[in-house]
């Protein structure tokens, strides 16, 4: 039951991500957490970011804010076109007028995402005065954005510390703060992860709201593939640092055409049947400081062959506007042998 | 917060009286005082004629009634060695004490708290080596012996410093060294530690993503929410430093109540001896206090509660 929105591809690339790497470099070895990742967003669409916990999901977002932590990563290639140039190529000081303005990105708890010590007024202006022109005095433009995620009483709240709100009320607040400069792209790494199901919903749909009146474009990462359904227009999936599967939400969900994507689908636990256990995807995924030539879920796929240990698959069609990096969608599948172990 | 204050400035009073009990009470401990006040000669009858006349025959808890409410109208007792009032000899000493106090917190807390900011944004790189160097020299050097070394290197060979005494800025240059290495190593470590775990925090990275320079990021959102722990060290050193340092101002000759403490004890003068501790104990009972009320400043979690 998705929300429709600017989601039928018709809309102007405004942010491009070619072949990312970004790699931590420690005394054991290089950890390849983002490795080749590609993938567009248009303006007024939300695309999702589904993989599991370490896959390199909020890696990448971080990343696309050039806000990897350093020394311990770097980008070490790769293009990220927003709004038509590559800010890999500016300098940390270009960052900070990109950053909040162009994009912005709402963390996962916002129980920690806010300065204990000052109050939201402090932080809300504090964001707002990044913005270049200032139409009214601060203060109100700081009202009006509490207003427009639906805080109630914004001149009242405007005084309060971060400990005197509740969870949603914070996330909402920092929605605000990351919103204050109207950034073309936000990325939302698990935004109602830390809240309440009731109060999950509401903020999905401010967010969604905010999108309409906005026209803006939204990252949403995640691992909840309920959300995605109702949030999402696209889709990426992830695993062991690189895109596995990409698509449209419809096409994603009713053909999953990696066997990664099948199984995450698989495991979303489903009302209407009893089952005596819930379905889990067996096995771990390879360590990123150590990764296998072939295709990555080779060793907890059911669909194995010598090719998949051997060589990384491409990227296949899977139907129209749809991706998959597996073997099985490559017309040799059938006539290869199938697995010597 | 009105609260708050309240609440700590009762605390302070109730910690206060307990000192002055213990001060009292124990110094009572060490042994009839006029056995050391009176000549040898001293018949019985002396005896008894003195304890009256200093109400040494009343029920001990009596004499502490009437010691605390003779504290409270400003006499602290009279010394039997100097021969004038005991607080007069406490505060007569207290200047060149806050003098040298003052200067080394000044200048440790300064130096401690920027160096610890510079190596926990530079972390794992030489001026974060530097900084463990500084803080291993500073936390195990023995200030006896620093203070030795100091004065014949930059007294003796040099000749650029005083040996001793008090004086101008250059008198003051190697006590506050001696007295402040430590701290600075201290409260380096401290700031380092914490600023570390603030500088990985969500709201550091919230603060990043608003696109704020970093010289704010870390004075504005790291360094209050890092403050925490070096204010707990600094509230202790200020204590230390204000009631003087033995020490130091043995080996530099520094005239403070580090000294006048010794001189007490070393002379059974209980008067004094008395009035240095419980002054002591003010201090520092009050440097908390202003501590806890730093950090309702600092910290509107603790302010609200």
């Amino acid at each position: 039951m998705a929300i429709e929105t600017n989601g039928n591809g018709n809309g102007k690339v405004v942010l491009e991500v070619k072949n990312l790497h970004t790699y931590f470099f420690n005394r054991w070895g290089t950890v390849k957490a983002v490795d080749g990742v590609n993938f567009a967003v248009r303006q007024g669409e939300t695309l999702g970011i589904v993989g599991e916990s370490g896959c390199g999901k909020t890696m990448t977002a971080l990343s696309l804010m050039r806000l990897n932590p350093k020394p311990a990563s770097r980008i070490i290639d790769g293009e990220i076109n927003l709004d038509g140039e590559d800010i890999l190529r500016r300098s940390e000081k270009d960052m900070r007028d990109i950053r909040g303005r162009k994009i912005s990105m709402i963390l996962q708890d916002p129980q920690t995402s806010l300065n204990p010590v000052y109050t939201v007024g402090n932080q809300l202006i504090e964001a707002l005065t990044h913005r270049r022109e200032h139409a009214k005095d601060l203060k109100t433009e700081a009202e009006e954005s509490l207003r427009s995620v639906r805080v109630a009483a914004p001149q009242r709240r405007l005084h309060d510390f971060p400990h005197q709100m509740s969870g949603g009320m914070k996330q909402r607040v920092v929605g605000a703060i990351a919103m204050a400069c109207d950034p073309m792209v936000i990325i939302a790494d698990e935004p109602t992860t830390a809240l309440d199901v009731t109060i999950q919903l509401q903020y999905l749909r401010l967010l969604k709201d905010i999108q309409v009146e906005t026209g803006m474009s939204i990252i949403f990462i995640t691992h909840d593939f309920g959300i995605v359904a109702r949030m999402c227009d696209r889709v990426v999936v992830m695993y062991a640092g690189r895109v596995v599967e990409e698509g449209p939400v419809r096409g994603i969900f009713n053909n999953p055409s990696h066997p990664y994507t099948e199984a995450l689908i698989g495991s979303v636990p489903k009302l209407e049947e009893r089952v005596e256990r819930l379905y889990q995807i067996e096995g771990q995924p390879p360590a990123l400081y150590d990764l296998p030539v072939g295709c990555r879920f080779a060793a907890r796929c059911p669909h194995v062959k010598d090719k998949c240990l051997e060589e990384y698959p491409d990227n296949f069609d899977a139907d129209e506007n749809h991706t998959a990096a597996c073997w099985r969608l490559d017309e040799i599948w059938d006539k290869l042998p199938s697995s010597s172990k | 917060m009105q609260r708050y204050l309240i609440y700590r400035v009762g605390q302070s009073f109730i910690a206060l009286i307990g000192v002055s009990m213990l001060v009292f009470f124990l110094t009572r401990l060490s042994g009839n005082v006029l056995d050391l006040m009176l000549p040898i000669e001293a018949t019985p009858e002396d005896f008894e004629r003195v304890e009256k006349a200093w109400g040494l025959d009343k029920p001990i808890v009596v004499q502490y009634g009437l010691y605390m409410k003779n504290v409270l109208q400003g006499d602290w007792g009279e010394s039997w060695k100097w021969g004038s009032g005991a607080l007069e000899i406490v505060l007569e000493k207290f200047p060149a004490t806050v003098q040298l106090a003052a200067f080394t917190l000044a200048i440790s807390t300064v130096m401690g708290l920027t160096i610890g900011i510079i190596v926990a944004t530079k972390k794992d790189t030489p001026f974060d080596w530097g900084g463990k160097i500084v803080a291993l020299l500073g936390q195990s050097l023995p200030s006896f012996w620093l203070g030795i070394v100091l004065m014949w290197v930059f007294a003796v060979l040099l000749g650029w410093l005083p040996t001793s005494g008090r004086g101008g800025i250059t008198h003051m240059i190697m006590p506050a060294v001696t007295l402040g290495w430590f701290n600075v190593a201290a409260l380096m470590r401290l700031t380092r530690s914490a600023m570390l775990e603030v500088l990985d925090s969500e709201y550091v990275k919230l603060a990043r993503i608003k696109g704020l320079p970093e010289w704010k990021v870390i004075w504005k959102h790291c360094l209050r929410n890092a403050a925490i722990a070096p204010l707990t060290y600094f509230g202790l050193v200020a204590g230390f430093l204000l009631t003087g340092s033995v020490v130091t101002e043995t080996v530099f000759a520094w005239p403070g109540t580090g000294l006048l403490a010794v001189e007490a004890v070393q002379a059974r003068d209980y008067q004094v001896v008395q009035a240095v501790v419980l002054f002591m104990a003010s201090i520092f009972i009050a440097s908390n206090l202003v501590v806890d009320i730093l950090y309702a400043y600092l910290d509107p979690r603790i302010r609200y509660n």
